[in-house]
C-alpha cells in the first residue's frame, strides 16, 4: 500500500462548499424526519392507548409494515411508487423546485422512524402508573389534556435513551437518499470522489462530520438523560 | 400487481442464476447468513474487549463500536469497496465488499447484545469457576459464553432480521440481490414503478414477519423450558 494522502486537491472546484452543502443538507432532512417521526409517533402512542380494537390492528400493521421493510425500499417506494400515482404537472413542479428527492427521502424516513418511536413511547407510557391518568382526569382534565400534560412529557423522559438511539439511527439513515441521487452528505462525498479520485482524504473529510454530529447527539441524549433523571429524583 | 410477480417471480427469487450470478431473495438471505455467521466470532472478540479490564483491549474494541453506531452503513460499504483492493492487491467482487462492511457493521452490534449478556449474568458464576481453579479464559468459554451466547439467541435473531434488510444497500454498489432485481424489473418495465416496489416492500415484509414470529417462537420456547427447570 503506497499511498500520499493529498488534501490539497479537496480545496479547488467548490468542493468545499460542496461538502459544507451536503452536510447542510443532512441536517435539514434530519430535522424534518425527525419532526415528522416524533409527531407522528406520538400520535400512534396516544391513539394505541385509546384501545379500540380496529384501530390497533390498523396501527399494528402500519408499525409491522414500517419495521419489516428495508429503509432503502421505502424511499425507493415513495420515489419511484408514489410519486407516480401523482400527476406529471405535480412531479415536474416539484423537480423545479429542485425537491423531489429531498421530500420523498424525508418522508419515507420520517413515515419509518415514527413505528419506532411510536413502540418507544408506547412502552414508555405503560411503565408510568395508570393512577397518574385516573388523578388528571378527576382532577377535570380532559383524556387529551391529561396526555399531552400528564403521560406524555414523563413519557418522554422515561424514553430518553432509545429515542436517542433512534435520532441518531435516523441521522444515519438520511445517507440513504443518495441511492435516489440526492447531494446529501455522502452523496456530495461520492461526487468528489468520482471527479478527483482522491478517495481516501475526501472518505476521511466526510467520515470525520458523520462521526462528529453522531458523538454531539450521543452527548447530547447522555446529558439530557443525567438531567432529568436528576430532575425525576427530587 | 400478480401478473408482474407471475412474469418475474423466478428473477426475484434467484436473480439471473444459472446465467448469471445467484441474486434475488436466496441472495439476500444468503447474504445475511455469511455476513452474521462471520461477523459473530468478531462479535465476541469485541465483547471479551469491552469488558476487558486491560485498556489494550478496551479502548480499541470501544472505539470500533462507537465509530459503528456513529456510521452510515453506506459509508463502510465505500470504504470497503475502496480499501479491500489496496490491501489483498487484487479487484474485488461486489459481494465480498458487502460482507466485509455488513461483518464490521454486525460484528459491532452483536458485541453490545453479547457483552449485555455476559453482563447480565450473576457475577457468583465467574467467581465460583475461578475459585475452582479455571483461568480467566476458560471460565470465559467453559462456563460465562455458553451461557450468555444462549440467553442472548432472541436478540441475536432480531439482529439477523435487521442484517436482511440491511443488505437491500447492496443496490448502492450493485449487488446482485432482492432490491437489485425489482430495481432491474422496474427497468424493463418502465410504466409501473408503484407495483414493483409494493412488491419489492410486500416481498421483505413477508419474509420479515416469518423470521419474527421465529424469534418470539424460540423466545417462548426458551422461557417455558426455564419454567421446568425452576
Amino acid at each position: 500500500m503506497n499511498y500520499t494522502l493529498d488534501f490539497t486537491a479537496l480545496l479547488g472546484n467548490g468542493y468545499p462548499s460542496l461538502v459544507w452543502g451536503g452536510l447542510i443538507t443532512t441536517l435539514q432532512m434530519t430535522l424534518l424526519a425527525w419532526l415528522l417521526a416524533f409527531a407522528l409517533g406520538s400520535l400512534l402512542a396516544v391513539l394505541r392507548m385509546l384501545n379500540i380494537r380496529l384501530l390497533n390492528y390498523a396501527i399494528a400493521t402500519y408499525v409491522a409494515f414500517h419495521r419489516n421493510v428495508p429503509m432503502l425500499v421505502h424511499i425507493l417506494l415513495w420515489y419511484f411508487g408514489v410519486a407516480s400515482l401523482f400527476p406529471y404537472e405535480f412531479n415536474d413542479h416539484m423537480n423545479m423546485i429542485g425537491g423531489g428527492e429531498f421530500v420523498y427521502s424525508v418522508i419515507a424516513i420520517g413515515l419509518v422512524t415514527s413505528a419506532y418511536v411510536g413502540e418507544d413511547l408506547r412502552s414508555a407510557i405503560r411503565a408510568i402508573p395508570p393512577g397518574q391518568v385516573e388523578a388528571a382526569r378527576s382532577l377535570g382534565l380532559s383524556y387529551l389534556q391529561a396526555m399531552r400534560k400528564v403521560v406524555l412529557p414523563q413519557a418522554f423522559t422515561i424514553a430518553i435513551p432509545t429515542l436517542t438511539n433512534q435520532t441518531l439511527l435516523l441521522f444515519k439513515n438520511t445517507s440513504l437518499a443518495m441511492a435516489i441521487g440526492l447531494i446529501e452528505l455522502t452523496g456530495a462525498g461520492r461526487a468528489i470522489e468520482s471527479a478527483t479520485f482522491r478517495t481516501f482524504e475526501i472518505y476521511l473529510v466526510v467520515t470525520a462530520l458523520y462521526l462528529g454530529v453522531s458523538l454531539l447527539l450521543m452527548f447530547l441524549g447522555a446529558y439530557l438523560s443525567k438531567r432529568s433523571s436528576a430532575a425525576m429524583a427530587r | 400487481m400478480l401478473e408482474i410477480l407471475s412474469d418475474n417471480w423466478l428473477s426475484l427469487l434467484i436473480g439471473q442464476w444459472p446465467h448469471g450470478p445467484m441474486g434475488g431473495l436466496v441472495a439476500t438471505i444468503g447474504l445475511a447468513i455469511i455476513s452474521l455467521l462471520l461477523a459473530f466470532p468478531l462479535g465476541i472478540l469485541l465483547a471479551l474487549g469491552r469488558i476487558s479490564p486491560y485498556r489494550i483491549f478496551y479502548w480499541p474494541a470501544t472505539a470500533v463500536v462507537y465509530v459503528v453506531r456513529g456510521l452510515p452503513l453506506i459509508m463502510f460499504i465505500f470504504w470497503a469497496y475502496f480499501m479491500l483492493p489496496l490491501l489483498i492487491n487484487t479487484s474485488v467482487s461486489g459481494v465480498t465488499t458487502m460482507v466485509a462492511a455488513l461483518v464490521i457493521y454486525e460484528g459491532a452490534y452483536l458485541a453490545e447484545i453479547i457483552r449485555s449478556g455476559i453482563q447480565a449474568l450473576p457475577p457468583g458464576q465467574m467467581e465460583a469457576s475461578r475459585s475452582l481453579g479455571m483461568g480467566y479464559m476458560k471460565t470465559m468459554r467453559k462456563v460465562i459464553l455458553p451461557q450468555a451466547l444462549y440467553n442472548t439467541l432472541p436478540s441475536m435473531l432480531s439482529q439477523f432480521i435487521s442484517t436482511v434488510k440491511e443488505t437491500s444497500l447492496g443496490f448502492v454498489i450493485s449487488v446482485h440481490e432482492l432490491t437489485f432485481a425489482a430495481a432491474q424489473i422496474n427497468n424493463i418495465l418502465l410504466t409501473r414503478p408503484f407495483e414493483v416496489f409494493t412488491l419489492l416492500a410486500l416481498t421483505y415484509f413477508v419474509l420479515n414477519l416469518l423470521l419474527t414470529g421465529l424469534v418470539k417462537l424460540i423466545e417462548s420456547r426458551m422461557n417455558s423450558s426455564r419454567l421446568v427447570v425452576v
